[in-house]
């Protein structure tokens, strides 16, 4: 019986427990409330969550020696022992913040990021196709922001008083060699790659990572796209050729394979806008490209993606020292590219980052003085005119291997290293009007190595600390590249950042091979940014410093070429820069607006004394503004690039002081550019439609304003001729179409 | 030796006891005490501060009985309503991720589970909404993948058809929403909610009111 008695006592206990009441308060220690958190005594129903003064108070039936747990998103859990007896217990309980991607502060000193994840991107990828001035191409969209110029004689990126050739381009970790379609006397080309390959591009102006180098401006970092959302074939009609693409993606989701081909000719192109040169060979180009992706086990990629390309151009211009004859110049090229990447986790927080990537150039260049009736002139004297009869071949051969290593730390610290190794062989065949013939080959093996930390020491506070060594071969010589940027955040969630580098570059392959030993030319650059981003709007501005060493200056050779000399050029650049992007004001209206002063002064290359070099003009500013109409299924894209007058030089050997001089200089007329483009998606909302469509119609230079980007000079400086755009306006009309997938819902909510 | 064998039943006979009257007493207040949450969800819909109270107390519940998917799913549940109804949608992304690590601990204890998929939809529009023109290309796939997955692994589900009817309304019409595409896709709802008997009063339940009201709107 009296065990009986010993199991009720048992039983008894579950309904007559005391209630002790736990109560307290949370803060983050920086005497803010820490509201939402979950108070618990482990492996009990008991607790509570605070409320938004940070307190919380419930009872609990349990006894003794207890485990108090508090936790929330955000914050570091916080587990103490707790004994109940028969008093109430009050708490003031400290959680330390944890710093998390979605809190910390974004170190963004002299970077733009284009991409639809990652937080502080001021442009989404959609926006590198839809803003009008660009044309669909990669670099240029860039152009409406904030560090660039606009330059239209010659392609690339000129930034911060820098030369095209210091700005360079990456994918996937890997140098693009070029990355433009040959260059032609005064016509600026595209370049090469499909905006559609690309899911994020970072832009720097300035400061950029340790990861990278060979760069004294500039660096544009695109990261390719992983596995196509399904599986879709596209075509595209424009008045400038025809594509058409496919993109596979396996049923397991899991790997995917592409081809592409696309043939441009500009033969209807020429019959809509005039043109100032006489194209003799109407612009044709083939590109193909082939990619294959697949996702590894732990969420890594392989990647490759192959590109070939060739195309053909020629045209007349007037020559300038004769007004009765011409110059004909005729360009062939064969360019190919190809990389393969790995990506991946490989246990205990490291991740590996490796790939490898060849490529081939080829140009084959014939220039020839010609007559009225288009006949070869080969004049002798002047011996100048013996000059403009010339034949270029270039063969080029680029090999690159890359490897990073990272390991997370805590929270978002993280260390990387890793080397790089990059070969280079380019022959060039220089042929005189005689037919003598100038070989030359400049191989160089450059390799590096560097090491960088993300340092992440509050939510507030970061910094990325770096080092790069580097060795060329055709210097013979290290470098070593510190690289510092810091950021904090404010209380508004404002932000500030600092960033400090030095940069090294080889000299432009067209200068070499030089007449002595050389040294890299070096930029040191000191940045100051404030940044402030909500939801709808961006608001930036950047002050920077740049100071240039060793610069090369060049000397005349023998065959008339200019060629490097020595490293007693030097520069520098400084300016303001501002940026503003509201998605919100206006209903339905997304634009932005950016302006740079830029003041700079260089004594490189030819140039007699330290000048503001005509590729820099002091004010530059765009605006750019989208619209879609939903009832009309139509997207209305405008913008306007303005940039002050560049100034141009005659820049001539004097003979007497056995230097060179400028001889006449001036001012081009201030930079005016609308340009406007309409997308119409007539297949929006038709839900099983088998096809979607979308017409694109875009005039660029609107209202036919006069643009001059710099002067030429005759022989003897008595006459210039102005730099202008081959034709007046550009109007492009296309329509692409993919088949088997229904793009409704993307543009919805691209354009909402 | 007769007297150990009625100790050895006497000792089994009070540990059986014991032993069912703590499962019992357990059970009752898992009963009891998911009740009283579930009552609760109800009053506290339109307050995030609430929700995030509610799905504390049910993630707690889950974490002490370690064996039930209901709490974790409630827990969810709880969570990514937060984030829909939280104004300040900075926030949203927090919240999805919670409900996520929650969810997927219901998951490993029920997989397969059409519930389990319409919260996983869910939690992907959550993250979706707080800017959906950016973020349209990584989520939404994934919520209606989510939502196809729910209606496969049990078609006599209402609910993934409330979620689909529902994504429908809200799609402007010239983009093949609005209401007269939403209105059959929420009449196969409430028809399906007519069928519906839950397995347990613990048993998600809910929507049906939903389906009505959203029925209304489109009259």
């Amino acid at each position: 019986m009296r065990k009986f008695w010993f199991i009720f006592m048992i039983l008894g206990c579950f309904s007559a427990q005391a209630q002790i009441r736990v109560s307290g308060k949370i803060n983050d220690g920086k005497n803010n409330p820490v509201a939402g958190a979950s108070i618990t005594i482990k492996n009990s129903y008991d607790g509570a969550t605070s409320d938004s003064t940070g307190t919380f108070s419930f009872q609990t039936t349990e006894k003794g020696d207890q485990i108090l747990e508090i936790s929330i998103i955000g914050y570091q859990s916080h587990i103490q022992k707790l004994s109940i007896s028969g008093q109430p217990i009050i708490l003031n309980i400290i959680l330390k913040e944890l710093v998390t991607e979605l809190k910390a502060v974004v170190i963004s000193a002299g970077s733009f990021e284009a991409s639809d994840k990652n937080k502080g991107a001021v442009l989404n990828a959609i926006d590198i196709v839809t803003t009008p001035s660009a044309n669909g191409d990669v670099t240029s969209a860039f152009k409406t922001l904030p560090g660039t110029q606009q330059v239209g004689e010659s392609e690339g990126l000129f930034v911060r008083g820098g030369s095209a050739t210091e700005s360079k381009i990456y994918m996937d970790g890997n140098l693009v060699n070029n990355f433009f379609y040959s260059s032609t006397p005064g016509i600026a080309t595209r370049g090469r790659f499909n905006p559609f390959l690309f899911k994020g591009t970072v832009f720097s102006t300035g400061g950029y990572s340790a990861l990278y180098g060979q760069a004294l401006s500039s660096a544009l970092i695109l990261e390719s796209k992983d596995l196509p959302e399904r599986t879709e074939a596209d075509l595209a009609i424009s008045v400038i050729g025809l594509g058409g693409g496919i993109q596979h993606l396996a049923r397991d989701k899991r790997s995917s394979w592409g081809i592409s081909y696309n043939y441009t000719n500009l033969w209807l192109a020429f019959k809509f806008n005039k043109y100032k040169q006489d194209f003799f060979t109407i612009p044709v180009y083939h590109q193909g490209d082939a990619n294959f992706r697949i996702k590894t086990r732990n969420g890594g990629f392989v990647k490759y993606y192959g590109y070939i390309s060739s195309n053909v151009t020629g045209f007349r211009n007037q020559d300038i020292d004769s007004l009765s004859m011409k110059d004909a110049f005729s360009i062939n090229n064969l360019n190919t590219y190809q990389t393969i990447s790995w990506k991946d986790r490989i246990g205990k927080g490291w991740r590996i980052n490796t790939g490898i990537s060849f490529s081939t150039n080829k140009d084959d260049i014939i220039n020839e003085l010609q007559d009225a009736g288009n006949q070869k002139q080969v004049i002798t004297s002047p011996s100048f005119y013996a000059f403009k009869n010339f034949r270029l071949n270039n063969r080029a051969v680029y090999a690159q291997a890359r490897l990073v290593l990272e390991k997370k730390l805590k929270g978002l610290t993280a260390i990387r290293f890793g080397s790089d190794y990059f070969y280079s062989e380019e022959r060039s065949t220089y042929t005189l009007y005689d037919g003598t013939r100038f070989p030359e080959t400049v191989k160089d093996h450059l390799f590096s190595l560097f090491t960088e930390t993300d340092l992440y020491l509050t939510n507030d506070l970061a910094a990325k600390i770096g080092g790069r060594l580097e060795h060329s071969d055709l210097m013979n010589k290290w470098n070593l590249a510190p690289r510092l940027s810091v950021a904090y955040k404010f209380r508004d969630n404002s932000q500030a950042s600092f960033a400090y580098g030095l940069f090294y570059q080889n000299p432009e392959r067209k200068y070499l091979p030089a007449v002595a030993q050389l040294n890299y030319s070096r930029a040191a650059h000191y940045i100051l940014q404030y940044q402030k981003i909500t939801g709808q709007r961006s608001f930036r501005v950047e002050a920077f410093l740049k100071k240039y060493r060793d610069l090369y200056k060049t000397s005349v050779s023998v065959t008339g070429r200019e060629v490097a000399a020595n490293n007693n050029g030097y520069g520098d650049a400084r300016g303001v820069e501002l940026f503003w992007r509201d998605k919100k004001t206006f209903k339905d209206v997304d634009y932005w607006v950016s302006y740079s002063y830029l003041d700079t002064k260089r004594d490189f290359l030819n140039f007699p004394t330290a000048i503001t070099p005509s590729f820099a003009a002091n004010h530059t500013a765009s605006l750019v503004v989208k619209k879609f109409v939903l009832p009309w299924k139509t997207g209305f894209n405008l913008s306007y690039n303005f940039a002050s007058g560049r100034p141009y030089y005659r820049i001539a050997y004097d003979n007497t002081t056995a230097r060179n001089i400028i001889t006449d200089a001036g001012k081009t007329i201030n930079y005016n550019s609308m340009s406007f483009s309409v997308n119409y998606l007539p297949g929006l909302g038709k839900k099983n439609a088998k096809a979607f469509t979308v017409w694109v119609l875009g005039i660029n230079n609107v209202l036919g304003q006069n643009q001059v980007f710099n002067y030429n000079y005759n022989n003897d400086g008595s006459r210039k001729e102005a730099v202008t755009p081959p034709s007046k306006r550009f109007i492009f009309l296309g329509c692409f179409i993919s088949f088997g997938i229904d793009r409704t819902q993307e543009a919805i909510n691209n354009n909402l | 030796m007769k007297n150990k064998i009625i100790m050895k039943k006497a000792i089994l006979f009070v540990s059986v006891i014991l032993l069912s009257a703590v499962s019992f007493a357990q059970s009752e207040r898992y009963l009891s005490a998911m009740k009283n949450n579930l009552a609760a969800i109800d009053t506290s819909f339109r307050n995030p501060a609430s929700l995030v109270s509610l799905s504390n107390n049910f993630e707690r519940i889950a974490n002490a009985e370690k064996s039930q998917w209901l709490p974790y799913y409630y827990a969810a549940y709880c969570q990514v309503n937060a984030g829909y109804v939280d104004a300040d949608k900075s926030r949203s992304d927090a919240y999805a991720d919670k409900a996520s690590a929650l969810i997927a601990k219901a998951d490993s204890l029920a997989p397969k589970n059409s519930e389990i998929s319409c919260i996983k939809s869910m939690i992907a529009s959550c993250h979706m909404m707080v800017n959906p023109m950016q973020r349209y290309m990584e989520y939404g796939q994934e919520v209606s993948s989510f939502m196809d997955e729910a209606m496969e692994l049990d078609p006599a589900n209402p609910r993934p058809y409330l979620l689909k009817g529902q994504g429908l309304k809200y799609t402007p019409e010239q983009f093949g929403g609005g209401c007269s595409t939403a209105k059959p896709v929420l009449q196969t709802s409430l028809d399906k909610y007519g069928a519906f008997t839950p397995l347990s009063e613990l048993h998600p339940n809910w929507g049906k009111g939903r389906v009505e009201q959203l029925l209304q709107e489109c009259k």
